[in-house]
């Protein structure tokens, strides 16, 4: 019981990962920044900020609905956190692992967006109500590749736990190249549940603001910040575990540093693509997924149909 | 907020994607822009009346204050009507440090254009790329001038400082250097896919729009008209030298995009021109205290486009009345046909692609109630009542102090 409650408030839980995920905001925005030809934040920046608004003062607007306002991030905090617990991270098996963990794991990332509607909602401002429309239908253009991209490489295991998947390309060495495309596909559509550029609509400061967030403050503004940071571990971790499924077999130390350097490579291709693009309007961001994702996570299903027809038979 | 309804949102006064306060009030249907109503005059800051009250040599400089970023433009553009009044032939050098500065001016100006639009569509990259290369216009204006944004360089019959061989020198290599940037811009211009999609096709104005809505300077270019006053009505040292007229015939913010780069060339081509042919000899004539009374009116193509300035001059050594028309009060009309049935994400862009700058624009007509559409002119007691009853309504009442004061006015 004890040991659970570590697990889950300390390590690999609620404390680390928010250690963690403000080290991968530092990183994120270190390389953003060197990529811009700037300083960049110094290493303590985004713990910096975090203790500032935890400390400033909440302002809920007086039309708003109190509790939703006040629920919504930390439920999307939440969400992220407990997805976490379900990602194997120094050997094969994860903390709760079960068959079907992966749908859970996709299933809890998607409750912030959801969360970031409601508390966007019911602020009853404007420039929120748009920002957490558009949010939501940026998740319909998005989850579809995403979810295709991921369980592509389930399919090629032929399993929906991600302890089983990891085995099977642990037997399979180098099966994973295959999934290339998905892993190419899965990393864009990322970009959108993050919403970073050219994902970044909902929360364009140019357009609307600060979208759904405008009027969030304090120490709610603080949680879902650190929702943000958390979600982009839990992603990236997702990917290192479904994408790059090697090294678990290595001594535990060495796997678990092995699977950070992982979500830091892939964490550094986010900040490259973000750097290197415009923001898309809406109606281009919905063609894009549609027409062009969704094809090609077809396609790259379609290849690991045929790989697990013909090779694996 | 269902797709049926139409509201209306605020866009400014305050406004991440305004860097000045102006006033936007966009009805939505969905993303979709169903009409918008731009409402100047936050940032009137009464200057042409401060001009009728000072002098010609303190008006330079008030003048030079209009806009921050084309301040050389205003301060010439003034300075040549007071020029044309007073009969002054100003020597040659003089013309053509004007022109060197203005076209300096015009480079930092587009480059920094350039990074607004790239913030404006969400590419920040491009905004720090762009500005950080601005800073070697910045310096360059610094050394020739003294200052990075109001020059200080232009005085009645001429400039107040020289150019030296060893400035030459410093500025050709800051040309050679902005230059080998400008092509790469050139080049994430017009070959980005991202940038391409969302400047291509937006904000849309035909030639017949633009020339019906009389837009100025590169909105106009890029709409194919043939319009700049350095060509049409050749002022400083523009007769004696050749540069092309950039036009393009895409008529959207990409052709603006466009339009300005290559303008940028152009620059680099006039600034190396200047410098070479610089001519010899005094860089200002004496200039009269008092202005003999007459008028005169003035054009100048700032980058932005084509500003006017009139001044009327009565025999002192104040001027009767100076009128000045910034180009974008011309630009501004074209905004709001720009944004029929377009969506709300292009907003920003569309705006930012005038290059507009509202404190230059503002001069007060008339005040009206934010909420009626009646305008009327209020005078100044009447302006003045209106701020005693409207304090009071706040709960702030000065009668009783007033009459306080006013009685121990009387004991003393």
């Amino acid at each position: 019981m004890l040991g659970m409650l570590f697990s889950i408030l300390i390590f690999p839980g609620l404390l680390f990962v928010s250690v963690f995920g403000l080290s991968v905001e530092y990183i994120d925005r270190k390389i953003y920044a060197r990529l811009q030809n700037r300083l960049g934040p110094p290493w303590f920046q985004p713990v910096a900020d975090l203790i500032k608004l935890l400390a400033k003062e909440d302002i809920i607007p007086k039309a708003a609905n109190q509790n939703m306002f006040k629920l919504a991030p930390l439920f999307a905090l939440t969400a992220v956190v407990t997805a976490f617990l379900y990602i194997p991270l120094w050997n094969k098996e994860s903390l709760f692992s079960f068959n079907g963990d992966i749908i859970v794991v996709l299933y809890l990332l998607t409750i912030p967006t959801l969360a970031f509607f409601i508390g966007g909602w019911y602020s009853t401002s404007l420039y929120a109500r748009i920002g957490s429309v558009r949010s939501l239908t940026q998740l319909f253009a998005y989850e579809v590749p995403l979810f295709m991209g991921i369980l592509s490489s389930a399919l090629l295991a032929g399993s929906w736990s991600l302890k089983e998947i990891i085995n099977f390309y642990a037997g399979h060495n180098w099966f994973w190249f295959f999934n290339l495309l998905g892993f190419a596909i899965t990393l864009v559509s990322f970009l959108g549940k993050l919403e970073k550029t050219p994902f970044d609509i909902p929360e364009a400061e140019t357009e609307v603001v600060a979208g759904s967030f405008t009027e969030y403050s304090g120490r709610l503004f603080a949680f879902l910040r650190l929702t943000l940071d958390v979600e982009m571990v839990v992603g990236s971790a997702l990917l290192a575990a479904v994408f790059l499924p090697f090294g678990f077999s290595l001594p535990p130390v060495f796997a678990f540093v092995l699977f950070m350097i992982k979500i830091l490579f892939i964490v550094s291709l986010i900040s490259l693509l973000r750097t290197i693009v415009a923001r898309l309007r809406m109606d281009q961001m919905i063609d894009f997924c549609w027409k062009f994702m969704v094809p090609l996570a077809f396609l790259q299903i379609l290849i690991n149909l045929i790989i697990k027809g013909i090779i694996l038979r | 907020m269902h797709n049926s309804e139409e509201f209306k949102i605020p866009f400014g006064p305050q406004h991440p994607a305004l860097k000045e306060p102006e006033s936007f009030s966009v009805a939505l249907k969905g993303e979709k822009i169903m009409g918008v109503d731009i409402r100047l005059g936050y940032n009137h800051r009464g200057i042409e009346k401060a001009a009728e009250e000072r002098t010609y040599i303190q008006d330079i400089y008030l003048i030079e204050r209009v806009c921050g970023i084309c301040s050389h433009a205003h301060a010439t553009c003034f300075i040549q009507a007071v020029e044309e009044i007073a009969n002054l032939v100003v020597p040659k050098r003089a013309l053509y440090i004007r022109t060197l500065i203005a076209e300096l001016e015009r480079v930092h100006s587009h480059l920094l254009w350039l990074g607004v639009a790239g913030h404006e569509i969400g590419f920040d990259t491009l905004l720090m790329y762009s500005w950080r290369d601005r800073e070697v216009v910045m310096d360059i204006l610094a050394l020739l001038t003294g200052n990075r944004v109001n020059y200080g360089m232009n005085t009645i019959g001429g400039v107040r400082r020289d150019i030296d061989p060893e400035q030459i020198q410093q500025t050709l290599k800051a040309v050679d250097i902005l230059e080998e940037r400008t092509k790469y811009y050139i080049e994430v211009a017009t070959q980005e896919t991202t940038i391409i999609k969302r400047l291509s096709g937006v904000g849309v104005v035909s030639y017949d729009d633009a020339l019906r809505l009389d837009a100025v300077g590169p909105t106009a270019r890029a709409s194919g008209v043939k319009r700049d006053i350095r060509a049409d009505d050749p002022y400083a040292a523009y007769a004696e030298i050749s540069f092309d007229v950039i036009t393009d015939d895409h008529c959207d913010v990409y052709g603006r995009t466009v339009v300005r780069v290559k303008e940028l060339m152009e620059s680099y081509k006039i600034i190396r021109q200047v410098l070479k042919n610089l001519p010899e000899g005094p860089i200002a004539v004496r200039a009269p205290r008092m202005i003999p009374a007459g008028e005169a009116l003035s054009r100048y193509e700032a980058p932005r486009g084509e500003d006017v300035h009139y001044v009327k001059a009565n025999g002192t050594d104040k001027p009767e009345r100076v009128k000045i028309r910034a180009p974008t009060l011309a630009n501004i009309q074209a905004v709001k046909h720009m944004l029929k049935d377009r969506y709300l994400a292009d907003m920003p862009i569309v705006i930012a692609a005038i290059d507009p700058c509202f404190s230059c624009t503002d001069r007060l007509v008339s005040l009206s109630h934010i909420d009626s559409r009646d305008k009327k002119t209020i005078t100044w007691p009447e302006l003045h009542q209106f701020s005693i009853e409207w304090h009071k309504q706040q709960g702030i009442d000065f009668t009783q102090l007033n009459k306080q004061l006013e009685e121990r006015l009387k004991k003393c």
